[in-house]
């Protein structure tokens, strides 16, 4: 008898036809892993959320879910209740979400123990802290008094992480539990469930979008598509030999750190059209706490048809460079030229020049497109403001449509008419029109499915190799960086830490936290060897930075001098390194 | 498609709204024909016919006051005034209300201080004291009325929609919007003010009750309409002091003003499932 069993699940809305999930049924024994991975829409959310009882009411569930020998479909609160926490618990996507903002972290975890009487009240909080310990909260017994906004988004998914094994459940579920987080801290997190598994052998259902986190942490896996089970076997087998179209797709699909680059022909001038000089970024810390640096002094040159990545975890100052480079925010200090012009910081002092031939994209493709205007409008808006007195704006909508890969049947659409990669696709489409020099993304394609965001990449790489176009890339995900870019810029604490070309980096990474990055990155390949020990730490914070070198608290190879001075970026065979080792240490795989 | 087809659409996709709309509309024309198709007008006395219950003799459906004036042609007028303040007040909170907060939240910085001051100012103004040295300075007019209660109407929805302008400002489109270029003048025209339809209809729907109850306690006051002219607030507040004896007086014109206060309502919740372009197909 398997632990669970789902039978012919369908799960429907009255207002849409198609069904979320249709006729979908698996087995999970005791003490497996079972990975379910799909893109967005593909119905993997529904049928955990069935699993635990959650569906909205105007969800239609047929079919069967047998848990350990009892229905749980039509099944009443109360019988629900005495399966959750102490037989089925679930970890959410979003931490901070899941959990009560206004009610200290132990105090929740504790609630869960009475609620379900799992421990005599005496021995509550003693229980819980010993929890938050096994889960690797740094501190527990301060933790144990923190409010959920006073823990890094790594230690809030943690505390999820405990309260769901409190009840020392047969089947943890974990629907997308590392997608909001940093890859390292991702890597912590994975590692952490596999540990905690190892000694509670409770079974878990992961559900996830990335084919890296299943490959390194499923037995066996599912793949799902638009509420179908497309295929099902041991993570071996699917990842060997996919059976489904579907599958194959997204494992083409799936971005590597190890594979070839596929960036553009390697720009053949070395003009530079943008050249940014000692540019800082500080902002006001709320109630006159001082000043945080987001930026430290930084120097990038951008030459033309070249594309820069930039790289760091959340909190580097990746977008906060960006920004300031646009104009959206003002920088403290730096000089910049744009085409040999000089570039005035604020937006509002900029020509109309600059502003034509400098374009943005934004990381959330649906919130950058005003939801009361039609597509045609937004991406007309550039032509008007530049060009008000031409009346061919329409001829141009529909031809650069055309060339991002949409059909002149969404000109009439709003925004929420649009899937997220079509979305995607009108915001480059609206930054294209004007034909700019040079384009940022920040995090352009990582609100997007894998099979969108390499559809996405493409688009980009073949308008730079049409028309020249510059790129400045911002993203946090590292197999991006390997597809597109000429050149990385590796940030960590508003400090440039390495700048170097895409083959060396990959290839031989110089400074120990580009290295950390590089392990961190979970690899589609169910044979790859594991990482056995992930970057340990978080990002410290950037009210108090360390002394010396940023990463230092973090760093392996960290030495006497590291936390006394900052070191400066120094030519290393023509990778620019920020480390005092950096001469020394041989990284290279 | 214009927006005025589009509202129609709207209205009569929604049974509850084509009822509402259409409920407005005959009691504003019913308003609007008042003299023609009553057989008394508002201000002639009778004092044969005091006090008189609705009846069909000598076609006082409504019947009369207390000095003998036809109740069904006093409604019919108190309808005018009443619909005159809601028209005021929504065209005065909509244009400056709207314009002033979207300007103040979206400008920001020091403009947003003096022009958000200046509203808490003309708030602190205690209204009545004000109204009153309106009067006397001016003397008392319907346009003074319909004037002090466009002052204070546009208030709350300038706070309002400064608010919403200023969460709406961090959003993405907007800065599409900047680093495209577009002057600031095409972002709160273009980008801001249609997206802030949904709230500001929702308010609009408050500020027009608001607005005619605010009438009627000016008439209470005496600083209202004087007779023999009326509104559907003076009315009301009438018809309370003759309550034991001719509850019509009371019940008739509360109840007109409730329908067109519920009219308003209903109204305002279809308008805003237009002004979400979520709800477009």
């Amino acid at each position: 008898m398997s632990l669970l069993e789902v039978g012919d699940l369908t799960i429907s809305y009255t207002d849409s036809a198609e069904p979320a999930v249709s006729e979908l049924s698996f087995a999970l024994e005791r003490g497996e892993s079972l990975g379910v991975v799909g893109e967005s829409g593909s119905g993997k959310t529904q049928m955990a959320m069935a699993i635990m009882g959650l569906l909205p009411a105007n969800a239609e569930i047929r079919g069967s879910i047998v848990f350990d020998d009892t229905e749980l479909i039509g099944a009443g609160p109360d019988l629900l209740n005495r399966f959750r926490a102490r037989r089925i618990a679930m970890v959410f996507q979003d931490p901070m979400a899941a959990l009560n903002p206004y009610v200290r972290i132990g105090k929740q975890l504790k609630r869960i123990l009475m609620e379900h009487e799992l421990c005599k009240t005496g021995e509550a909080t003693e229980r819980t802290l010993d929890m938050l310990r096994k889960v690797g909260l740094p501190d527990p017994e301060r933790q144990y008094r923190a409010f959920p906004h006073q823990l890094s988004g790594g230690m809030r998914q943690r505390a999820m992480i405990g309260a769901a094994l409190l009840g020392e459940p047969d089947l943890l579920v974990a629907d997308e539990p590392t997608t909001a987080l940093d890859v390292t801290v991702q890597a912590q997190i994975l590692h952490l469930l596999k540990e905690l598994r190892a000694e509670s052998d409770a079974a878990l259902l992961l559900i996830t979008h990335d084919l890296g986190v299943v490959a390194g942490n499923c037995e066996r896996m599912l793949v799902m598509d638009r509420g179908q089970l497309l295929e099902e076997g041991t993570t071996q087998e699917v990842f060997g030999s996919p059976a489904s179209e579907k599958m194959r797709a997204l494992l083409a699909a799936a971005p590597r750190v190890s594979g070839e680059s596929q960036a553009s022909q390697a720009p053949a001038s070395s003009k530079a059209v943008l050249d940014i000089e000692e540019l800082s970024v500080s902002f006001k810390e709320q109630r006159d706490r001082g000043r945080v640096n987001a930026v430290r002094p930084i120097d990038l040159t951008l030459n033309k048809g070249e594309t820069v990545a930039v790289v760091g975890e959340s909190g580097s100052g990746k977008t906060s460079l960006a920004r300031a480079v646009v104009g959206l925010i003002p920088a403290d200090t730096g000089r910049s030229m744009f085409l040999g012009n000089f570039l005035p910081g604020s937006l509002n002092t900029r020509n109309q020049e600059s502003r034509r031939e400098l374009q943005m994209v934004f990381q959330d493709p649906l919130a950058s497109l005003n939801p009361a205007m039609r597509v045609s409008d937004i991406v007309a808006e550039p032509l008007r403001v530049h060009e008000p007195g031409d009346e061919t704006h329409e001829a141009s909508v529909e031809a650069i449509l055309c060339q991002v890969g949409l059909g002149s049947e969404l000109l009439e659409r709003y925004p929420h008419e649009l899937s997220g990669g079509q979305a995607q696709r009108v915001a480059i489409a609206r930054s294209l029109i004007l034909k700019p020099t040079v384009m940022i993304c920040d995090e352009a394609v990582a609100a997007l499915d894998g099979t969108v965001q390499d559809e996405i990449l493409q688009l980009l790489r073949a308008e730079q190799q049409r028309s020249g176009l510059s790129l400045i890339f911002i993203t946090h995900d590292l197999a991006v960086v390997r597809q597109i870019s000429h050149r990385v810029l590796v940030m960590y604490m508003g400090r440039l830490c390495e700048l170097a070309n895409n083959e060396s980096l990959f290839g031989r990474p110089r400074h120990p936290y580009t290295k950390a990055l590089l392990n961190a990155v979970p690899l589609p390949d169910p044979n790859a060897r594991p990482v056995d020990a992930p970057l340990a730490g978080e990002v410290s914070s950037v009210l108090k930075p360390p002394s010396g070198c940023p990463f230092h608290p973090r760093c392996q190879q960290a030495i006497a001098i590291c936390s006394e001075s900052v070191p400066e970026p120094a030519d290393c065979d023509g990778s620019f390194v920020a480390c005092h080792r950096a001469a020394e240490l041989d990284l290279s795989y | 498609m214009s927006i005025f087809k589009s509202v129609i659409r709207t209205i009569q996709s929604s049974r509850t709204v084509t009822v509402c709309a259409a409920m407005l509309l005959v009691i504003a024309a019913l308003s609007l024909l008042g003299p023609a198709i009553s057989s008394h007008s508002y201000f002639s006395t009778d004092f044969d016919n005091r006090l008189l219950a609705p009846t069909l003799m000598d076609q006082h459906i409504f019947g009369t006051d207390e000095l003998g004036r036809d109740l069904f042609s006093r409604t019919l007028f108190g309808i005018r005034i009443t619909l005159l303040v809601a028209v005021v007040a929504s065209f005065v909170s909509l244009g400056i209300g709207v314009l002033y907060g979207a300007i103040a939240g979206y400008v920001g910085g020091r403009v947003d201080g003096i022009m958000m001051r200046i509203v808490d100012g003309i708030y602190a103004l205690p209204f009545i004291f004000s109204v009153i040295l309106l009067m006397v300075a001016f003397g008392r007019s319907m346009l003074l009325i319909l004037i002090a209660i466009g002052a204070v109407n546009w208030l709350d929805m300038a706070r309002i929609v400064r608010g919403q302008t200023i969460s709406l400002k961090q959003r993405g489109f907007v800065e599409a919007a900047r680093l495209i270029g577009v002057p600031t003048s095409g972002i709160i025209l273009r980008h801001i003010t249609p997206n802030l339809l949904g709230v500001v209809i929702v308010y609009m729907t408050l500020a027009i009750p608001q607005a005619i109850l605010m009438e009627s306690f000016l008439s209470f006051l005496g600083l209202g309409i004087q007779g023999p002219q009326t509104s559907l607030g003076t009315l009301v507040n009438a018809g309370v002091s003759h309550m034991e004896r001719a509850s019509w007086l009371l019940v008739i014109p509360a109840s007109v003003l409730a329908l067109i206060l519920l009219c308003f309502n209903f109204l305002g919740d279809g308008l805003r499932d237009l002004a979400d372009p979520k709800g477009k197909t």
